[in-house]
């Protein structure tokens, strides 16, 4: 393919004269122990072809069995998105010739997926929430990865041969088709980011996926159509593959928005084909137009029988299933008694899950939120890593709390005594015994910095003998740095008080 | 008469990559239609009382346990292959679907 340079519009004229309309196909990769019908392990970065049986080579005579738990992970899916569970529902083939399935078939749903009619709030930053109603979520199995050789690009344009690793062949996949989601405007973008997260959210909190998007756990197609506004019958969609990240979603809807909107603009019509994302130039470019090669003949699987769904089996399953993120971020965010900005935040640094804990080791919610908001998430800007892998510990923010409260150090000292023990100097206490950190406790030491301190500056001496009890500050800032901050701060200001003779 | 005609197995042959001669296209297309007629009887027999099935017996939920059962080596798993490199099989770059 040509790279030729689309035209698109901005953003804001695109916006301007039409309607977008969204909608996703996202594939989760469940994380059940084996394939959706063998029992090979279902692992990730084994051996090319090891992880493989004759079933997942579509050998003759095989006969592929229906894995119980991805089945199970699968109707927990569909109850977190609020769908329907089909009391019955079958497998069928969705042929299609290419070698990353050596069958010549994908084994998928068709006319009856296992949930169906769903609906999920997707909440955006600002707090706006958008409903996006769940067409349905299916069941099927992976395909295998190919590595296209030879060639200058190492992309399949000019490739000489490409090699198949069958390892992902058979790794049970549920795919998750929203119905079309309108009204959004220019918020689009944002809520194709915000609608896959909160898809890897979900599957991620049942425990029923890995759901790393840089692993390809969560997969997401795509689609974007612009109308004019006002128009009821939607455009021609493009379909937008394999976005493998959050920022890529957005990114790419963003750019499908500005480009459709240019071709309608020029009087073009829209191709309704397959677009492929590309980070580096931050643009699509055209795959495949749909064509008759998309002639999937479907028919029911004759080597499958019937799942079968009592009421008994959907109650256990949706007795398992755990508080829903959005809830529990509601729950939370009460309980802590944090303002709607504090706890966006929080959830933004990604530090909910860390404040939850180091509360539970004993520390309050503001002081954990003082702690992972400010000291630890400044360390984890410097080292650019998250502010969970910058190496402290729940027990450690309440240790070094515990250690504040109790007048052995200081906020100022705690930071150092923190430097100490992320330097491997050993447990808080021992920090402060090495450094020699703890506060100044003994008044002695102490009137001798005040009596230097208010020695130096006689004129601010005089105005807090005259009652200006603000002026101490400047006396309490010169004992702290004459005893490099291992000081009492508040039994500083007591003790000027005390020898200047007035009332604080 | 059948929907099997010789434009049908055509098209079949080009969704599968298989190159066919127009004599093996006129020699499928009339062996499939007869084969397409005689399950067509089978519609003949059953009434619209009778359910659609996709399987003979009445049966559901035949489950496996996710356990990990055996598994072929790299060896095994390419031994039947045309051919392979790098413990992957090896196949002709196909440049209409990506």
């Amino acid at each position: 393919m040509s790279a030729v340079t689309e035209e698109i519009l901005s953003f804001e004229e695109a916006m301007e004269k039409y309607d977008p309309v969204l909608g996703f196909e996202v594939h989760v990769e469940l994380n059940t122990k084996t394939k959706m019908f063998s029992s090979a392990p279902n692992v990730f970065g084994d051996e090319p072809n090891t992880a493989i049986t004759p079933v997942d080579l579509g050998l003759p005579g095989v006969l592929p069995t229906v894995n119980k738990a991805a089945v199970e992970s699968s109707i927990k899916i569909g109850l977190a998105l609020g769908c329907k569970i089909a009391p019955s529902c079958t497998f069928a083939r969705k042929q299609y010739f290419y070698p990353d399935t050596p069958k010549n078939f994908q084994t998928s749903q068709y006319e009856d997926p296992i949930a169906f009619d769903g609906s999920i709030d997707i909440e955006l930053e600002d707090g706006t929430v958008f409903t996006v109603e769940i067409e349905r979520a299916h069941m099927e199995e992976d395909a295998g990865k190919l590595t296209h050789m030879g060639g200058a690009t190492g992309r399949i344009q000019g490739a000489d041969f490409s090699l198949v690793d069958y390892n992902r062949a058979g790794v049970p996949l549920v795919e998750i088709v929203t119905k079309p989601i309108e009204g959004a405007g220019s918020r689009a973008p944002e809520l194709a980011k915000a609608y896959v997260a909160a898809i890897r959210e979900i599957v991620k909190n049942l425990g029923v996926s890995d759901a790393k998007m840089e692993r390809g756990n969560v997969r997401c197609d795509a689609n974007v159509s612009l109308r004019p506004y006002g128009q009821e019958k939607f455009g021609t969609r493009s379909e937008t593959k394999n976005v493998n990240s959050l920022r890529a979603v957005e990114r790419a809807v963003r750019f499908e928005i500005q480009r459709h909107a240019a071709v309608l603009d020029s009087g073009e019509k829209v191709v309704q084909e397959t677009r492929h994302w590309h980070e580096d130039t931050r643009s699509t470019t055209s795959g495949r137009p749909k064509s008759d090669a998309d002639d999937y003949r479907y028919f029911p699987e004759p080597d499958l029988l019937p799942v079968v769904t009592t009421e008994e089996w959907i109650e256990e399953l949706r007795a398992q299933l755990p508080e829903p993120p959005a809830e529990r971020r509601k729950r939370l965010k009460t309980d802590w008694g944090y303002s709607d900005a504090e706890f966006r935040d929080v959830v933004n640094a990604g530090v909910m899950d860390a404040i939850e804990e180091t509360i539970a080791a004993g520390a309050s919610a503001a002081v954990a939120r003082k702690w992972w908001m400010g000291e630890v998430s400044r360390r984890a800007k410097e080292a650019e890593v998250d502010p969970v892998d910058v190496g402290v510990t729940p027990e450690l923010i309440v240790e070094l709390d515990k250690l504040v409260q109790a007048g052995k150090i200081n906020d100022k000292l705690s930071r150092q005594v923190l430097d100490g023990v992320l330097a491997g100097e050993g447990t808080p206490e021992e920090v402060i015994e090495k450094r020699g950190l703890a506060v100044v406790s003994d008044d002695g030491p102490l009137l001798e910095a005040i009596d230097a301190a208010l020695a130096a500056q006689p004129d601010v001496a005089e105005k807090i003998r005259g009652g200006k009890v603000q002026a101490a500050g400047a006396i309490v800032g010169g004992v702290m740095k004459a005893t490099r901050g291992q000081a009492d701060a508040g039994r500083v200001r007591e003790l000027i008080f005390e020898r200047l003779g007035v009332q604080g | 008469m059948s929907e099997i005609n010789r434009e049908a197995v055509a098209h079949l042959a080009r969704l599968a990559h298989i190159e066919m001669t127009a004599g093996e296209l006129d020699k499928m297309a009339g062996e499939l239609d007869v084969i397409v007629d005689s399950i067509k009887s089978v519609q003949e027999a059953a009434g619209p009382d009778v359910p659609a099935t996709s399987h003979p017996i009445p049966l559901a939920n035949v489950f496996r346990e996710d356990v990990v059962g055996e598994t072929l080596t790299q060896e095994q798993a390419l031994s039947g292959a045309p051919d392979s490199a790098d413990g992957r099989f090896k196949v002709p770059a196909i440049l209409d679907e990506e």
